[in-house]
């Protein structure tokens, strides 16, 4: 027999509700679908709209962390605890978790996607690099801390830790210690200068990707990156296979298919 | 030698397996992809004169038999698809333009732009089941779809094919219209109209309500359609509906269709679904004794 791609759609409730910085909510829900870190669900608010979601907890009490950025995601940051949203995967190919010595590096709600990898890896291999344009906007950095024995923190505009981006940072960790693997989460323009400073230094990486997703299920092509489905051969690849992308860090697409750049 | 070699009315393919509209299509990167995974030919998502968004999420719903989806055919718009249709000629197999429109008109000039861009052959999507104006509500009518037909001959020469909807008792009457005002081939089947409600929700999923099913849930709907369609028809028949295996591959051929397209097996198999529905086929024909899939055309009648 030929392996089929299936999935579950469930209704699940809202248990737990946790304000993580400015406009970010983390939600929590019981739901038994097995799931590895770096996957990725759909979530829908009927009547409002369904977007994609990394998982932020995996096991049977899973979670979502939302930025407020738009329609969706306010809905989705306004939910409180009792009610329902009904969500379908998970999704993609989420991190090969690396045995040896680990750099995560997450910009934005990027630690979203990384701390369940992180958290199954033993916290005094992996060292954590937590990147934010200001100190409210700041995310994990206590979760981190369970699961990483080495945090740092940078903030674009010195509230606090280490002054600069997440990619300067890394760069100065780099040069103190020998990593044997980077995991990055973030936006794309700092994706595509860790990739970069990865090449440099000879360390392998794996990166999650976003691209605009309608179906979710390897259909539809809108998530494509240089032929490939962010939604089914990512959203998680690995430094060589970015190396082949022309439109990595480059371009992205709109609703509608247009190219746009990045 | 076993030889998959298929001729699509004028149009020359290794195998005859196709990417159907609308799956991977939308993008010359995920084109060639699907040439890598090994497919004869390959048709474009349909396109339209303008950008369309298409509809809003939910589009998709997944069933153990299929999908259901109604994307409301987003699309860059023609011009814009130029440089995709140029990256896919990388494939070096060949491509098929599909359109939609919502007159002959409209039809024709998007033909004629695939045509400019280099499409073998142009496809016209006369059936799809949940874009309000376009496709199925033309494609029901036999002197419409004619009309159609007409405009786009007389603006290209490369040869167009029909793509019908099962969602009509006149299946057969608008297959025979089209023949008449000179389609080149019938590619049946569209999706089936289909609607989904979360009983949690107590709402249909799809935001546009209704969708169309594919899958192997519509299989025994397309191969049927198939059968009556080689019995009615000279022009050849293009089958899909729920490919994606050998098996229902060589359903689709032995009913009547010369080739066969597959969309939501790529979601459910991946893009290796066309080269492995080929060394399958090929298996079945060594074991058997055939050497021309060609001879496979049709035996399921008398
Ligand atoms: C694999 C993946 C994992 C993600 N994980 C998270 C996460 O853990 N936390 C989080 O806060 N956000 C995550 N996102 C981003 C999130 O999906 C978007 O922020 C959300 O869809 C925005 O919707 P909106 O209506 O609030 O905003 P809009 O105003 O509609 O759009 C704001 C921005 O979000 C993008 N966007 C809108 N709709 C989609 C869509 N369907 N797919 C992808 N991007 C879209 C737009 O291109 C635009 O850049 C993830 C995206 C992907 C692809
Ligand atoms: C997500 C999706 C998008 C589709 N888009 C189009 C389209 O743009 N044009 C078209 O003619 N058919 C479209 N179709 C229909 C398919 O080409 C095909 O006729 C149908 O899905 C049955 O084949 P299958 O079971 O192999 O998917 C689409 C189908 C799906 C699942
Ligand atoms: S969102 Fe990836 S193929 Fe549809």
């Amino acid at each position: 027999m030929t392996e089929r791609f299936m999935v579950t759609q469930a209704p699940v409730l809202i248990d737990s509700r946790t304000e993580e910085a400015d406009g970010v909510v983390t939600l929590r829900f019981d739901w038994d679908a097995p799931a590895s870190p770096g996957q990725f669900i759909m979530v829908w608010m009927p009547g409002v709209d369904e977007v994609p979601m990394s998982l932020s907890y995996l096991g049977d009490h899973k979670g979502i962390t939302v930025k407020n950025v738009g329609e969706a995601t306010k809905a989705l940051t306004s939910l409180q605890v009792g009610d329902r949203i009904i969500v379908r995967g998970p999704y993609g190919r989420g991190y090969h978790v690396p045995k040896g010595k680990i750099l995560a590096v997450g910009g934005g709600t990027g630690m979203a996607s990384l701390l369940p990898a992180m958290e199954r890896i033993t916290a005094t291999s992996v060292d954590t690099a937590i990147g934010a344009r200001t100190e409210k906007e700041l995310l994990f950095e206590e979760r981190s801390k369970k699961t990483s024995s080495n945090v740092r923190v940078s903030t674009d505009d010195g509230s606090k830790g280490f002054h600069g981006n997440a990619v300067q940072l890394a760069k100065e960790m780099m040069s103190a210690t020998k990593y044997d693997m980077v995991l990055g989460c973030g936006p794309e323009k700092m994706l595509f200068f860790l990739h970069k400073l990865c090449l440099e230094n000879g360390i392998p990486c794996q990166m999650s990707l976003e691209r605009y997703m309608k179906c979710g299920g390897g259909l539809c092509g809108s998530c494509a990156i240089d032929g490939k489905r962010v939604c089914r051969e990512g959203p998680v690849f690995t430094g060589e296979e970015l190396k082949d992308m022309k439109e990595f860090g480059r371009q992205r697409r709109d609703e509608c298919g247009g190219r746009l750049r990045l | 030698m076993i030889s998959l070699k298929v001729d699509l009315a004028g149009v020359e393919m290794e195998n005859p397996t196709m990417l159907a509209s609308g799956i991977m299509g939308e993008t010359g990167g995920s084109l060639l992809a699907m040439a890598k995974g090994g497919a004869g030919a390959l048709v474009t998502k349909s396109i339209g004169s303008v950008p369309r968004q298409g509809h809003k999420n939910p589009t998709l719903v997944e069933l153990e038999f299929g999908y259901m989806n109604a994307m409301g055919l987003p699309n860059p718009g023609i011009e814009a698809f130029g440089e995709e249709m140029f990256e896919a000629s990388k494939a070096g197999i060949p491509i098929v333009g599909s359109v939609f429109g919502s007159s002959a008109e409209e039809f024709a000039s998007l033909a004629r732009r695939m045509q400019e861009y280099g499409a073998e052959a142009v496809e016209l999507n006369l059936s799809c089941p949940h874009a309000k104006g376009y496709g199925m509500e033309m494609g029901i009518d036999p002197d419409v779809v004619a009309n159609i037909i007409r405009e786009v001959k007389k603006a290209v020469v490369v040869p167009v094919f029909a793509k019908l909807t099962p969602n009509t008792h006149r299946l057969i009457d608008v297959a025979k219209a089209a023949e008449e005002a000179g389609a080149d081939a019938i590619v049946a089947i569209n999706t089936l109209k289909a609607m989904r409600i979360d009983v949690d929700a107590r709402m249909p999923v799809l935001s546009n309500r209704y969708g169309g099913l594919s899958g192997p849930a519509v299989r025994g709907v397309g191969v049927r359609c198939v059968y009556e369609l080689y019995e009615a028809l000279k022009i050849p028949v293009i089958g899909v509906g729920g490919i994606e295996d050998w098996r229902s591959a060589l359903e689709y051929m032995m009913a009547g269709a010369v080739a066969v397209q597959i969309g939501s097996g790529v979601g459910r198999v991946g893009p290796q679904v066309f080269g492995d529905v080929c060394s399958g086929i090929s298996a079945y024909m060594a074991d058997n004794g055939f050497r021309d899939i060609t001879q496979l055309v049709g035996v399921a009648h008398d």
